[in-house]
């Protein structure tokens, strides 16, 4: 087992640090932009202060840790995979939000995913999604009158 | 023998023709997504909370009394056969479960857990039949001093107090009391963190998170480290029944491990770990075969599957009384609640009886179930491990975006969820807890509005929480939860500079 001196700082642990600290000045100056006064007790300002100044206390807490080299190591990782599933993710928001509908939409995360996960034949996957998004719409919009955002295919049916 | 009288009319209740066709679907979904690889019951609970959307309350909460064991029994069938637990409380399990798999006695490591699982159940459930109105007596006496201190308890038992570092846990949760806050204040009508977001003044979704987290970040996860890892399926060969020796061997694990995970999982300390992990070192202990202990002792599955199983019910001990999550799954249990304005607690025991009694019969009613259905089942549930896992998780992902796509279609929501997917990624890369995120934006709001209300009857004056005997005991608890992690980490260190 390394030691703590031995061990050298942990830049990424660093940066997480600096996010959190980030999010407590956040939280600080958007309730300090609250307006209002407090009749008894605690208005809606304390919660977000208590909060933001323990979210400070741990920023400087991780930064020790990182500092020390006390966080957890980290195994190598695939940044194409992770670069797919969220590429997935941006197209099914892009095409919902577009008014594409669900079908279309779920298709492309499916493919995306699978090609992640290791699959060479994004024709087919597509072709999959999209059985898997029929039946899904089927189901929930008719069976169970959850409406999902309709597009072109869906509206024919 | 009122809660006799109570629970017979709650089964009265749960007989119904429809409600048992509820219990049953909720079974069968249960365990047939709690199988997936990697999915827990957390998980299962949230991707099934769209389903019952359109159901009245009482057949859904009964669905998710079947969800939620069929998710437990779903995932130990899942860590016994290929060794990937969905939840680091059948970690254990898997230790002896995938080893009796490998030597060809899958078939009554399955049996054991599942029989287990249906006395630890059974057992469990009787147990809330009688703690839960006696609870329920105390409870009607705490002012919101008191239900703010025990949540404080709550809170820091589940991040600090049980985890591997108390600062990574606490960070945890307080991303998600910060998650908590976004919103329109319900006292005051202003809006906080909400950056003039019109989608954000409703506050953050408990579903869109945890599918966030536990779905899309695992699927992340899982994806970014695919070639490290490979996953064995193992067949069942051989006879799936147990024999004398087996049942022999099983039963006093089942006892005990049930006396372990009941009275833990119902204290607001979350985690069935603990329970789990000291069922396998006490039967480790007792064992008359410890030379099987490490290659698939029976012993090893029997008593941390009946733990883990009493825990679960446990814990839906401080939900129903006092609605207290004290673990994702539990949390996920209360947003189910709250879909319908439901708030568990005392009131609920007195306002809608036939509800709570109803759910709680239905507890009795999915164990015998999963008992009856998933043995011979087994098999159907062995091929739903052998789904490619390119599609087994393209199809996560498409359910888990569908749940957010049904509840709220718009793109800042499903921005979120990307959001909070990518943040479930890094806190399973950096080793942060995930469930007291969960438990923090769920019980935050909460907490915040009691502290509140016991500082508007007060007049402001904080010494309140320290004049209640209640509430000044239970924070001095909090603190003692707090302190013990560090001060314990300070005994092991002088221990480790003493060798």
């Amino acid at each position: 087992m390394a030691t703590a001196e031995t061990r050298k700082p942990d830049i990424a642990g660093m940066v997480i640090a600096g996010l959190l600290l980030l999010i407590a000045l956040v939280m600080f100056w958007d309730a300090s932009a609250m307006q209002g006064a407090t009749t008894y007790g605690m208005g809606p300002k304390a919660m977000p202060f208590v909060i933001g100044t323990g979210m400070a206390v741990l920023a400087i807490g991780n930064f020790v840790l990182a500092w020390r080299g006390d966080y957890p190591e980290r195994e190598s990782f695939d940044p194409k995979a992770i670069a797919l599933i969220l590429g997935g993710l941006a197209a099914l928001i892009a095409i919902i939000g577009l008014g594409g509908g669900f079908i279309p939409a779920t298709a492309v995360l499916f493919a995306a995913t699978a090609t992640a996960f290791g699959r060479r034949a994004i024709h087919i996957d597509l072709a999959i999604g999209a059985v898997l998004g029929f039946a899904v719409f089927l189901l929930f919009d008719k069976l169970l009158t959850l409406s999902l955002p309709a597009g072109p295919i869906e509206r024919l049916f | 023998m009122d809660a006799l009288y109570a629970l017979m009319h709650g089964l009265t209740i749960a007989t119904q023709p429809w409600n048992l066709l509820y219990a049953l679907t909720g079974v069968l979904l249960g365990t047939a997504v709690g199988v997936l690889p990697g999915i827990g019951p957390a998980l299962t609970v949230a991707l099934l909370l769209p389903i019952t959307f359109k159901l009245d309350p009482a057949g859904s909460l009964i669905m998710f009394a079947g969800i939620y064991y069929g998710g437990m029994y779903g995932g130990s069938t899942t860590s016994i056969l290929i060794n990937t637990p969905g939840e680091s409380a059948s970690m254990v399990t898997a230790l002896e479960g995938n080893k009796m798999a490998k030597a060809g006695r899958g078939g009554p490591a399955l049996a054991t857990a599942a029989i287990g699982s249906f006395v630890a159940g059974t057992l469990a459930t009787l147990g809330i039949v009688f703690l839960a109105p006696w609870l329920v007596n105390v409870a009607v006496n705490f002012g919101p001093e008191d239900y703010f201190a025990l949540m404080v308890v709550a809170f820091i038992t589940v991040s600090a107090t049980f985890g591997d570092s108390p600062i990574r846990g606490l960070t945890s949760l307080f991303i998600g009391l910060t998650l908590g806050l976004v919103g329109i204040d319900k006292l005051t009508g202003q809006p906080r963190l909400a950056f003039g977001v019109p989608d954000l003044l409703d506050g953050v979704e408990v579903t869109t998170l945890a599918v966030g987290l536990f779905a899309v970040g695992e699927a992340l996860y899982v994806a970014s480290r695919r070639h490290l890892v490979e996953e064995k399926l193992e067949p069942v060969r051989g006879s799936l029944w147990m024999t004398k020796a087996d049942w022999k061997r099983s039963f006093w694990p089942w006892i005990r491990g049930t006396c372990f995970g009941f009275p833990i999982g119902a204290l607001p300390a979350g985690g069935a770990e603990i329970p789990t992990f000291l069922s396998y070192s006490t039967e480790k202990r007792l064992t008359k075969h410890p030379e099987e202990f490490g290659h698939g002792a029976i012993e090893g599955v029997a008593g941390p599957e009946a733990a883990n199983n009493a825990s679960a019910a446990g814990t839906l001990v401080p939900l129903l009384t006092l609605g207290l999550p004290t673990s994702a799954t539990a949390a996920m249990l209360l947003a189910g609640f709250q879909q319908y304005g439901l708030n568990p607690g005392p009131l609920l025991f007195a306002e809608r009886p036939d509800l709570v009694w109803g759910l709680i019969a239905s507890l009795f009613i999915a164990n015998i179930m999963l008992l009856v259905l998933n043995l011979p089942l087994v098999g159907l549930w062995v091929k739903l491990l052998a789904i490619p896992q390119p599609w087994l998780y393209a199809g996560i992902l498409v359910f888990a975006t569908m749940g957010t796509i049904a509840a709220k279609p718009s793109v800042v929501e499903l921005s979120m969820l990307a959001g909070f997917c990518v943040m479930g990624f890094l806190m399973r890369r950096f080793d942060f807890p995930v469930a007291p995120v969960v438990v923090g934006l769920i019980l935050g709001p909460v907490a915040e509005s009691q502290l509140r209300r016991a500082l508007q009857i007060s007049l402001g004056d904080p010494m309140v929480l320290l004049q209640s005997p209640m509430s000044a005991t239970l924070l001095a608890v909090a603190v003692l939860a707090l302190l013990a992690p560090f001060a314990l980490k300070g005994m092991s260190r002088f221990k480790a500079s003493e060798d």
